[in-house]
């Protein structure tokens, strides 16, 4: 590394989390989800959310993305300098998070082409930089959707209706590449993917990884992270994280399994 | 449309709301005296110096209307109609006998340009002929030589009486009778004007015709007769679009519209129907009460219908087709919208007579808000229909949990070698997929017109281009304020 990439404004840059959440307690339909998450992911970095079924990781997915029914109790969180809570949730995207959902849902009558493209030209809007024409998205659309390795036809059909559930994933992956987000959260990705399915989706959130990103994998399995080497890992249990590491605890995980967090909270804490 | 987005705006701020065309014409109306009786009836045909046949009619449909009740088993709720609480003839009064537009009261003229139809011909839309009706009369009707050269007639219906009285006479209510129910025979006594289209023989109207209707005049009914007929071997594309100021109480429109196909011939009849539709809470609005009817009278005529239903506070409306000639065809393409409290009991009848005579119904209905909307049609093969074939597809859209959608076929086969298919699907905009698009960056509005337009699409692309835009943008105002 050339002492060039040691000044003050890099440095800075990197100093400053994108994302930073704060003693985060979230009720949905009246129980306590989320009982004090605290999480900073800086640009540049991809980190791992771990954590056996209703720990809480989707709930955090949601309540980042603004999903309604989530009542944030207390705590905060603040996404490249602004109140993320405060944010409607197109705003929240517009400003560059993006999610990537476990269950992308169909939407029929509405062509994959013309939901993207008003997708991407609204945010490109609000970033400040021109619209682009039919010719143009196309263009763009082929380079990713060569560079993901993913059938054209796909978004020639109506948003994800009658998509395998490979495809849907791709599809998610594939949107996220084209609307270059700032923050990426994936929600279980990797589930229910065959492997070369997996690998396709590796090498989209790969190909993502930049020193002015950060990607949230949200995930069950550590297999995904052989393919996708995290900066951090985070285990997820009982609304809270009970541990974070880096590379190595996702193995841990895979050989003691989550019962070594699920004991109770004050040996969690402790 | 003409009108740029400031001046919509203007407009929109003007009227307090989200249904633009809510604004009033100043001008010096004719009236004829409030209520109904013979002594109107003959007032209105005096004031267009009919023959007296016509006004025999209308005192023939009269008498029968006083035998007549409301019809009152369409899927839509209102109070009782006083109908000697109207008035049944308004016109602007005319400064003189019109030789040209610049006669035309430019108050009227501004009011249509205000509308996005500019009358003035060198402003017009290329290709497409319009006849604009105000209140109870025609006041203007664009492109008549050139059409005159081909022989086409296109003008008021007051004129065609006095020009064409024999094509009048052996047309007008041979589609719908006089005597065909409540409204149209309403309607047949006291009609003020309307559009009167005749495509001759073997001739391909050149340009689209089209009729702009708007009601202005308070506690006024507006009672237009269409009639077109097409010769063996014609062709014509013709668009109605109707608006309406905004006004407490409601206002009754009872048109009746005749079609008429000969051998070969072929209707393309579509309407983009934006009668003001009432207020958030269901205040005033218009009750659109309208016969429509086509008669494919010779072998492989064709007749079809498109609308785009997105006004009134109440809609009855059934634009159907007689399949008499063999192999003949109708079509029937439908979006109604209803959102905030308007109710919609729309639909279509296909009768097949002929042999191998086909119909296809599409429609899309579209609930928002505390909106009904009732799909109610009937498909009908008689025994003389031997290859008949039909085939219908209802689709009902649902936005948020107060609304409702219904479908209400009557299907009737008396001859076993037909076809009848029919599907209905209901479908609703879910929470899911608003967040979807709305954590793609679109905002909810964006969403459900994308959404909506994906569902209309098939219905969308039988209008016309130029009317296809604009319908998709009536259609994003109609559902606007529909979520959150």
């Amino acid at each position: 590394m050339s002492p060039g990439t040691e000044t003050e404004t890099p440095d800075v840059a990197k100093k400053t989390p994108l994302l930073e959440i704060k003693d985060l307690h979230v009720k949905v339909e009246g129980k306590n989800i989320l009982c004090g998450i605290d999480l900073t992911v800086k640009a540049g970095e991809v980190h791992a959310v771990m954590g056996p079924n209703g720990s809480g990781k989707s709930t955090l997915a949601h309540v980042l993305a603004g999903r309604e029914g989530y009542e944030v109790i207390k705590g905060g969180v603040r996404f490249a300098g602004s109140d993320l809570l405060d944010m409607a949730p197109e705003e929240r995207a517009r400003e560059g998070l993006f999610l990537a959902f476990q269950y992308p849902v169909e939407i029929p009558g509405v062509g994959g082409m013309n939901f993207l493209k008003s997708a991407l030209n609204v945010v490109r809007k609000h970033r400040g930089l021109p619209e682009l024409d039919a010719m143009d998205f196309l263009t763009l659309a082929r380079e990713k959707m060569r560079l993901l390795e993913i059938d054209e036809k796909l978004i020639q059909r109506a948003v994800n209706v009658g998509f395998s559930g490979g495809e849907k994933k791709r599809n998610e992956v594939f949107q996220m590449a084209m609307l270059e987000p700032k923050l990426a959260v994936l929600d279980e990705t990797d589930s229910g993917l065959d492997i070369d399915a997996l690998k396709t989706v590796a090498n989209g959130v790969n190909s993502m990884r930049s020193p002015d990103r950060a990607i949230i994998l949200i995930t069950h399995y550590q297999r995904l992270l052989d393919y996708v080497v995290p900066d951090k890992v985070h285990v997820l249990a009982h609304g809270r994280i009970a541990k974070s590491g880096g590379r190595k605890l996702a193995l841990e995980l895979e050989k003691k399994g989550y019962g070594a967090f699920g004991q109770s909270d004050a040996s969690v804490a402790a | 449309m003409a009108v740029g987005s400031d001046t919509a705006k203007t407009i929109e701020s003007a009227t307090g709301g989200d249904y633009k065309y809510g604004f009033v014409t100043e001008i010096d109306m004719d009236f004829a005296p409030r209520g109904l009786n013979e002594d109107i009836v003959r007032f209105i045909s005096a004031k267009k110096s009919e023959p007296d046949w016509l006004l025999e009619w209308r005192l023939k449909s009269y008498r029968r209307w006083l035998t007549m009740t409301e019809p009152r088993w369409a899927r839509v709720r209102y109070a009782t109609i006083d109908y000697q609480d109207a008035y049944y003839y308004a016109a602007p009064k005319p400064k003189e006998l019109l030789n040209s537009l610049d006669e035309v009261d430019p108050e009227l003229l501004r009011t249509y340009e205000k509308l996005g139809i500019p009358l003035d011909e060198q402003k017009q839309l290329a290709g497409v002929a319009v006849d604009a009706v105000f209140d109870s009369v025609s006041v203007a009707t664009t492109y008549k030589e050139k059409l005159a050269e081909e022989g086409i007639v296109f003008c008021s219906f007051s004129e065609a009486v006095q020009t064409h009285p024999e094509l009048v006479r052996r047309y007008l209510g041979s589609v719908v009778p006089y005597s065909d129910n409540f409204y149209a025979t309403l309607n047949s006594a006291v009609f003020s004007d309307g559009s009167f289209v005749y495509i001759p023989r073997g001739v391909r109207c050149p340009m689209e015709l089209s009729t702009y209707f708007r009601i202005n005049a308070e506690n006024t009914g507006q009672f237009e007769r269409t009639l077109i007929i097409a010769d063996a071997g014609s062709y014509v594309s013709y668009l109605e679009g109707c608006t309406a100021p905004m006004r407490d109480e409601n206002q009754l429109h009872a048109a009746v519209v005749e079609l008429v196909a000969l051998d070969d011939a072929q209707i393309k009849y579509s309407t983009v129907q934006n009668w003001y539709p009432g207020d958030k809470d269901g205040k005033g609005g218009i009750f659109n009460f309208v016969t429509k009817r086509g008669a494919c009278r010779g072998v492989n005529s064709k007749i079809s219908w498109t609308q785009i239903e997105t006004g009134s506070a109440i809609t009855w409306k059934y634009p159907s087709c007689i399949l008499q000639g063999d192999n003949s065809v109708g079509e029937f393409y439908s979006v109604a919208v209803t959102n905030n409290h308007q109710q919609a009991d729309t639909g279509t009848k296909m009768i097949h007579i002929g042999k191998n005579t086909r119909s296809t119904i599409i429609t899309k209905g579209i609930s928002a808000g505390k909106g009904q909307n009732t799909y109610r049609g009937q498909v009908k093969i008689l025994p003389g229909a031997a290859g008949a074939r039909n085939y219908t597809q209802c689709d009902a859209l649902l936005i948020g949990d107060e609304c409702g959608g219904h479908t209400i076929p009557y299907i009737e086969v008396r001859n076993p070698t037909a076809h009848v298919e029919h599907e209905a699907t209901t479908s609703k905009i879910s929470d899911d997929q608003l967040f979807y698009c709305m954590q793609r960056g679109l905002s909810a509005e964006d969403a459900i017109s994308m959404i909506v337009n994906g569902f209309c699409k098939q219905v969308l692309m039988e209008l016309p281009m130029e009317f296809a835009v604009e319908a998709q943008k009536l259609l994003d105002i109609s559902l606007e304020g529909s979520v959150g």
